[in-house]
């Protein structure tokens, strides 16, 4: 055992690339869940979002516009779901489910002719002195730009939802469909742009992997990051804030594992490769331990068919 | 009685009918456990598939099931698969043991061939490749080549192709260069890009320039390639696609003529339960070739020593070595027998840290 090979300023850097899919799609179904719409397909747009921004990346040549397309991609899809849930009344968690099946072997058509292609490299930031501080350059000055959009993000996320008027109405929608109809608000219209801002996001998370984190398409390449992504919305209470710390926490301990692992550690293998889910299980059970806080937490209306009757 | 003799009489006509649209066409099916488009394990394996179908043309039918998990779902597909009438399925992962034993119970007349496993039955066939052969070349390399001494390794499950993998690799590396250092992280993933790539950014970022894989996915070969001075093996493909840097060679399987072969044996009727282990010297492993990346010397000596395993001159498990623990395994001159390579359970001696058990 050698724990003076595992450079803690490397590790950080790393646990935010591994983190950062997780958190822009987490992010994005938090927006979802708040305006009281269960999602379940995440994964389906995320891969989606994957393919549609590596096609583009390589076809353009262009990382942004890869990204950008992404998003479009993820928005697209979460639209499909919002067409069933919204207008036709469909039951959230089948058609969640379905669009994340969906989205899988849509993925894979649509990337038949990628697998094995590089994709266009996407520059690192560069900041002239900043770059080359010590300890803080390698950790806050040296990702690429998604890593800092991912974070800023979150920011907004929270400052709209907390401080304006767009963020109150979305959070009444959620908290009472009801009582938000009878003022006057449009709930399958906000609902909807919601689900579209999810699904933009969860393909941005995508793209990330397929762009940056992995960098190439492979099929079935999220393997699982859109169902983290949901239980870290849970695991936040709905909180932005919490969102981040969640992403990064699961990033961490992923990484971490790995480098516990490289560097012989005696802990059974297994309990490493288990421990983020682990953990992440563990501190939902704290979380909800408290059965009244937490429900004070979930949006009201999460998950119920809203029908304007009046 | 007399319903019973109905009975019967429509069984056997419907057996009969059955067997008689069996012969205008065999059925083979695979079942893997990535996706087909993973470029390294499953890709290998349908371009198997691919050569039987063109092989044969019209006289056979193949179907395949992508990504199926080893365990209860492989039973289920196993099952489905032998319903709709296969003649021979190919169930290509270890972990598909069991479910294609239990299945091949079910379905006697149905033929069975698990890859990389080690329990038969009269309708199950294993078959597997000595990948171990290219670990050798590929230890050597990597002990020729690494600057920094730490090789690191993303192996899959502790089963005993891996660790015979790791041994192998690790027992050259340590021949050319006595100061070289195994890192491994055990990722229990067959194919889980993101997870990969992230094992081997682990590994650069504690000093390994030479990344071995026991994992699917090209993703390693593109984080070796992001960090720069990182030479890596294609993986159960070429992986041609990452040359001359990072990727400086490759092994690659090759099922085409062993599935051919085995489904012309089904055709004919002489099919029968047999254990395929086969390597370099008859094609079922092949090296990828050795960019120009590798110094010239060194890529001299790789390809003797293919050459030598191919001609059965040398054998990468020959004595004197010993296991972990200090205690001996093989004599000098000895070689290792196909019995204790096929249920390795142990590392050789200088490997450090522990098998997951």
């Amino acid at each position: 055992m050698d724990l003076s090979s595992i450079n803690p300023v490397f590790l950080i850097a790393s646990l935010m690339v591994a983190a950062t899919p997780i958190l822009l799609a987490a992010i994005g179904e938090m927006v979802v869940e708040k305006a009281g719409v269960l999602n379940l397909g995440v994964e389906g747009m995320m891969i989606t979002g994957a393919v549609c921004g590596f096609i583009i990346a390589v076809e353009t040549g262009s990382p942004a516009l890869g990204f950008v397309c992404a998003a479009l991609g993820g928005a697209v899809l979460s639209l499909l779901f919002g067409v069933l849930t919204q207008y036709l009344m469909s039951n959230q968690v089948a058609t969640g489910l379905g669009l994340t099946l969906f989205g899988l072997g849509l993925s894979a058509l649509m990337g038949q002719g990628y697998v094995g292609i590089k994709a266009p490299p996407v520059p690192r930031l560069d900041l002239p002195v900043l770059s080359d501080l010590p300890v803080v350059g390698p950790i806050l000055f040296s990702h690429d730009a998604m890593v800092y959009l991912s974070v800023a993000l979150v920011a907004a996320v929270w400052a709209v939802l907390k401080y304006s008027r767009a963020g109150l109405i979305l959070r009444a929608v959620g908290e009472n469909h009801d009582a938000a109809h009878a003022l006057g608000y449009k709930v399958i219209r906000i609902r909807l742009l919601a689900i579209m801002f999810g699904g933009a996001c969860a393909g941005l998370g995508g793209a990330y992997l397929s762009l940056i984190r992995v960098p190439q398409w492979t099929e079935g390449m999220t393997a699982g990051a859109g169902w983290i992504a949901l239980a870290i919305v849970v695991f936040a209470s709905w909180k932005a804030g919490r969102v981040l710390l969640g992403a990064y926490l699961f990033g961490g301990i992923t990484v971490l594992q790995l480098n516990l692992q490289a560097a012989g550690v005696a802990i059974p293998v297994e309990y490493l490769s288990m421990s983020p889910y682990l953990i992440t299980i563990l501190v939902l059970v704290i979380m909800s331990a408290d059965r009244s806080r937490a429900a004070l937490n979930a949006p009201g209306s999460l998950g119920r068919v809203f029908h304007a009757t009046s | 009685m007399k319903r019973r003799t109905l009975l019967a009489a429509t069984a056997l006509a419907i057996g009969f009918g059955g067997a008689a649209f069996a012969q205008d066409k065999t059925k083979v099916g695979f079942v893997y456990v990535g996706p087909i488009g993973d470029g390294g394990w499953t890709y290998e394996h349908n371009e198997g598939r691919l050569a039987v179908e063109e092989a044969f043309g019209d006289k056979v039918e193949t179907v395949f099931q992508e990504s199926v998990p080893e365990g209860a779902d492989a039973e289920r597909v196993l099952t489905q698969m032998a319903l709709s009438g296969a003649d021979l399925i190919f169930t290509t992962s270890f972990g598909y043991m069991d479910p294609t034993i239990n299945v091949a119970a079910k379905f006697p007349d149905v033929k069975f061939e698990h890859a990389t496993g080690y329990k038969r039955a009269d309708n199950v066939s294993t078959y597997s490749a000595r990948f171990y052969e290219g670990r050798a070349v590929q230890g050597h390399i990597a002990g020729k080549m690494t600057e920094s001494n730490i090789i690191g390794y993303i192996a899959s499950f502790p089963i005993p192709e891996v660790i015979r993998g790791i041994n192998s690799a690790y027992i050259h590396a340590k021949k050319v260069n006595p100061d070289v250092e195994f890192k491994i992280i055990w990722a229990y993933t067959w194919f889980d890009p993101a997870k990969e790539a992230d094992a081997a950014k682990a590994l650069i970022e504690q000093g390994a320039d030479v990344i071995l894989q026991h994992t699917d996915s090209t993703a390693p070969q593109a984080a070796a390639e992001q960090a720069g001075n990182v030479i890596t093996f294609g993986q159960a493909s070429d992986m041609g696609e990452f040359a001359p840097m990072p990727r400086v060679s490759s092994i690659i399987d090759n099922w085409a003529p062993y599935y051919v072969a085995r489904t012309q044996a089904v055709m004919d009727g002489s099919w029968e339960s047999v254990d395929t282990w086969d390597g370099i010297s008859t094609g079922m492993v092949k090296i990828g070739e050795i960019s120009d990346a590798v110094p010239a010397d060194v890529k001299a000596e790789a390809l003797a020593m293919v050459e030598a395993i191919g001609a059965g001159e040398y054998h990468p498990f020959t004595g004197p070595l010993k296991k972990q623990d200090g205690s001996d395994w093989l004599a000098e001159g000895e070689v290792a027998d196909d019995g204790t390579l096929a249920g390795m359970s142990f590392y050789v001696e200088g490997l450090t840290g522990e098998i997951p058990q």
